[in-house]
């Protein structure tokens, strides 16, 4: 893990999930299994439809498995209505989904509405997570159509995060945005994931993404775990064809950037 | 054309009052039912087909019809609530109106919500559940509010729809609008037709604008948009209902009932001037089917009505044989009270009989002068008839008893039944031997030799519940045996020719001074 100290804390744990869809042939998720500590950012990667958002959203009850169990800080999700489950877990998706008739604060402090805090409450919490996410105050009376596409994903964020949540799912959070801001954001997270010593699942199809950013990856095909492990483990000991597959883009992208580029690796900050 | 408008003018008060509490209940109704039932069909799809197809199939259904189904269905459910909660309702006038019409709106209500929440961006419902929302949070939080321009447009809709086909609720006997077009129809007064369009059309539009302005206050979200419009609206329904109220804190007034036709109308004014010389309160339900009359009067709903013994005879107790006039009166009287409650005070003194009429110069050419002698023009001669002519066991009598075969059967609202006949469109009509326009138009009455027709002696009927009240009785009893054919054919014709025309109610006090009644 990088930069934390925590003790290990076993925050998220799938057994043996399966989970089919209608009448596809194959399922969706086949007997997927693996745990995330708390504080880690783990990254589950894939190809369209390997069962990537399938898994993250087993996590918060947005899809029901069919089979297998989940633990959320030791307890069965199942066990737990779905909507109140969710009060307690940020989720950060790609279709943003900012209510348009709601204020950007109204929109950041609506699950602390839903689980009752007082005005002065929310209030203050809106005001320290436009601090958070490095929005203006006074973007909060605004409406979330004024808001750039960057700027509306921070608001995402900061709604995810406003009823202080100890886990956070993001699905492809970052790729509707142009490439700088993606960066801008991604990095920006990572310091708000250790700040706040959240513990995250993001879904993304990007490998560099997943690299730079998490502490783990989970690469998944056709709804089965195909590698668990570290960034820097993964790209040693490649020995899977298509884990091979999905490195080799990115490894060759950083050759042909060294070649144009010639610093050392570490300054990039 | 002015003092018509004028007195027209004077009844607006009432009928428009009526007409906005009717169709602001219908609307309130059909909203209190659409909106869940539209949320319901969203939540559970299998539900969807059925709510959308029977909301359309109602739609389908003319507006006239439906109100009029709803009238047999209430009486059924009237009575079924008299056997079993000892207490029955009215089922005449406003409860079938409320009724279809609430019906009648729910479609545009029902499709509107359904529509604009199943077509919200998903992203925002993934949101909705994501953030923890319940299924009621996300509809109260979310999609209400994001549907609620497109739902405010099809309560627009359904409240246009719902001012519009109010107006045919006076069949049925609720007071509305449709009291001017319905009466100006019978009567031939365009100008009462016109000012019951006008009103209505007015009304509708009023509503719509408001609406109109709410629409777009909701949609931008500017709640003195929403409020204020809504507060215009919700003043009007509250002076209308006010007015209603405060009429109804008056007492029980007299109902007195008219048919469809400018004898009814004049003769129901003729009963309620008399009525209310006397200080009673009375209130005209006119404009009734004949078999609505007839029921409601033996439900007690009505006070008071004119009909025809044979009429009754031949419709009611659904006989078919033909006894002199005097048996068929008596045997009538003692089993109306036998087996309906009903009191036949009277008769008026005249007969308004369904008859066989020609134009004389056509009749002559052709040598007829009874019905036998038409047998000889089997399917050559076109036949017309009122809306309910043929569909009477009158009709049927003649066409068993003399071998009648026209070469084609057209129906008309009366007034066009006689411009018909004197256009030479159609050959024969069914005439009323009481109807001034014989003698305008220059018809001459067919003879009925067999006497397929029964007579139809003008009588006056009073549920068993009214039989002992002196102030009714004393209004009644002069006009018994009062009036006679030529007085009826004058008041008649004052109402329906096209010159000098004269409201019922001038004509009903030219009827009074010529029988010494005022």
């Amino acid at each position: 893990m990088r930069g934390t100290g925590l003790a290990q804390v076993l925050m998220i744990q799938f057994d043996k999930v399966t989970k089919g869809y209608g009448n596809a042939s194959s399922p969706a998720l086949h007997e997927v299994s693996f745990e995330v500590q708390a504080g880690e950012l783990v990254a589950l990667v894939g190809g369209s439809g390997s069962g990537k958002t399938t898994t993250l959203k087993c996590i918060n009850r947005l899809v029901e498995p069919d089979s297998g169990e989940i633990y959320l800080n030791g307890r069965s999700v199942r066990t737990q209505p779905g909507p109140a489950l969710r009060r307690h877990v940020g989720y950060v998706f790609q279709g943003i989904g900012l209510f348009p008739h709601l204020s950007v604060a109204e929109n950041i402090g609506i699950t602390p509405r839903l689980l009752g805090w007082d005005r002065a409450r929310i209030a203050a919490r809106v005001e320290d997570l436009l601090d958070l996410v490095e929005l203006p105050r006074e973007f909060g009376a605004r409406a979330p159509a004024a808001l750039s596409g960057g700027q509306r994903q921070r608001v995402g964020v900061a709604r995810a995060l406003a009823a202080e949540p100890k886990v956070v799912l993001m699905d492809e959070p970052f790729g509707a945005l142009d490439p700088l801001t993606r960066d801008t954001l991604g990095r920006a997270y990572r310091t708000l994931h250790e700040q706040m010593q959240l513990t995250t699942v993001l879904v993304t199809h990007d490998m560099v993404e997943a690299l730079l950013i998490a502490d783990r990856i989970l690469v998944m095909q056709s709804g089965r775990l195909l590698a668990n492990d570290t960034p820097e483990r993964l790209l040693q000991s490649d020995n899977d064809p298509i884990v091979r597959e999905l490195l080799d883009m990115p490894r060759k992208q950083a050759e042909r950037l060294r070649t144009l580029f010639p610093v050392t690796r570490d300054s990039d900050a | 054309m002015l003092e018509r408008i004028d007195a027209a003018y004077k009844l607006l008060p009432g009928y428009l009052s009526q007409h906005v509490v009717l169709s602001a209940c219908a609307l309130g109704l059909g909203l209190l039912v659409g909106l869940p039932l539209a949320v319901l069909a969203l939540r559970r799809p299998w539900l969807r087909w059925p709510v959308l197809a029977f909301a359309s199939l109602v739609q389908t259904i003319p507006s006239l019809a439906l109100l009029a189904l709803f009238y047999p269905i209430l009486l059924a459910l009237s009575a079924l609530a008299e056997r079993v909660l000892g207490a029955r309702f009215s089922a005449l006038g406003f409860w079938p109106s409320l009724l279809a019409l609430t019906l009648y709106s729910m479609l545009p209500i029902i499709r509107n919500v359904v529509t604009a929440i199943a077509n919200l961006d998903p992203d925002l419902i993934e949101a909705a559940n994501g953030v923890g929302m319940t299924s009621r949070q996300r509809l109260w939080r979310v999609e209400l509010p994001l549907a609620a321009p497109m739902i405010m447009a099809g309560v627009r809709t359904a409240a246009v729809w719902v001012i519009g086909a109010a107006t045919l609720s006076t069949p049925v006997g609720q007071t509305s609008l449709g009291n001017y077009i319905f009466a100006g129809l019978q009567i031939e007064d365009w100008t009462l037709v016109l000012f019951g369009c006008v009103v209505a059309a007015a009304l509708a539009m009023f509503t719509d604008q408001m609406l109109g302005v709410i629409e777009r206050g909701v949609a931008e979200r500017r709640p003195i948009r929403v409020f204020a419009p809504l507060g215009v609206l919700l003043l009007g329904v509250a002076i209308a209902a006010a007015s209603q109220l405060s009429a109804a804190g008056r007492g029980k007034p007299y109902m007195v009932g008219a048919k469809n036709f400018s004898e009814q109308y004049i003769l129901s004014r003729l009963i309620s001037d008399r009525l209310e010389a006397r200080g009673a309160e009375v209130t005209r339900k006119a404009g009734l089917g004949s078999a609505v009359a007839f029921r409601a009067l033996s439900q007690g709903e009505l006070d008071v009505y004119v009909d025809y013994s044979g009429t009754i005879w031949a419709n009611v107790l659904k006989r078919n044989d033909n006894p002199p006039r005097e048996e068929l009166l008596r045997e009538l009287t003692g089993w109306l009270a036998r087996e309906r409650h009903v009191q036949l005070v009277g008769k008026l003194g005249f007969e308004n009989a369904y008859a066989l009429a020609m134009r004389r110069d056509r009749a002559e050419q052709l040598g007829i002068r009874s019905i036998s002698d038409l047998a000889e023009h089997r399917g050559t001669l076109k036949y017309g008839g009122d809306f309910e002519f043929f569909a009477r066991p009158e009709w049927h009598a003649l066409q068993t008893q003399y071998e009648l075969v026209p070469s084609d059967r057209k129906q008309y609202q009366s007034t066009f039944m006689y411009k018909a006949v004197a256009d030479a469109e159609v050959d024969v009509i069914s005439a009323f031997s009481s109807d001034g326009r014989i003698a305008t138009y220059d018809l001459i009455v067919l003879d009925d030799p067999k006497q397929a027709i029964p007579p139809y002696d003008a009588v006056v009927l009073i549920p068993e519940s009214r039989a002992q009240d002196p102030l009714l009785l004393s209004a009644l009893r002069p006009l018994i045996d009062a009036i006679d054919i030529e007085q009826m054919r004058k008041a008649n014709l004052q109402v329906d020719r096209s010159e000098d025309k004269q409201s019922p109610a001038a004509a009903a006090a030219w009827l009074a001074r010529a029988i010494h009644v005022e």
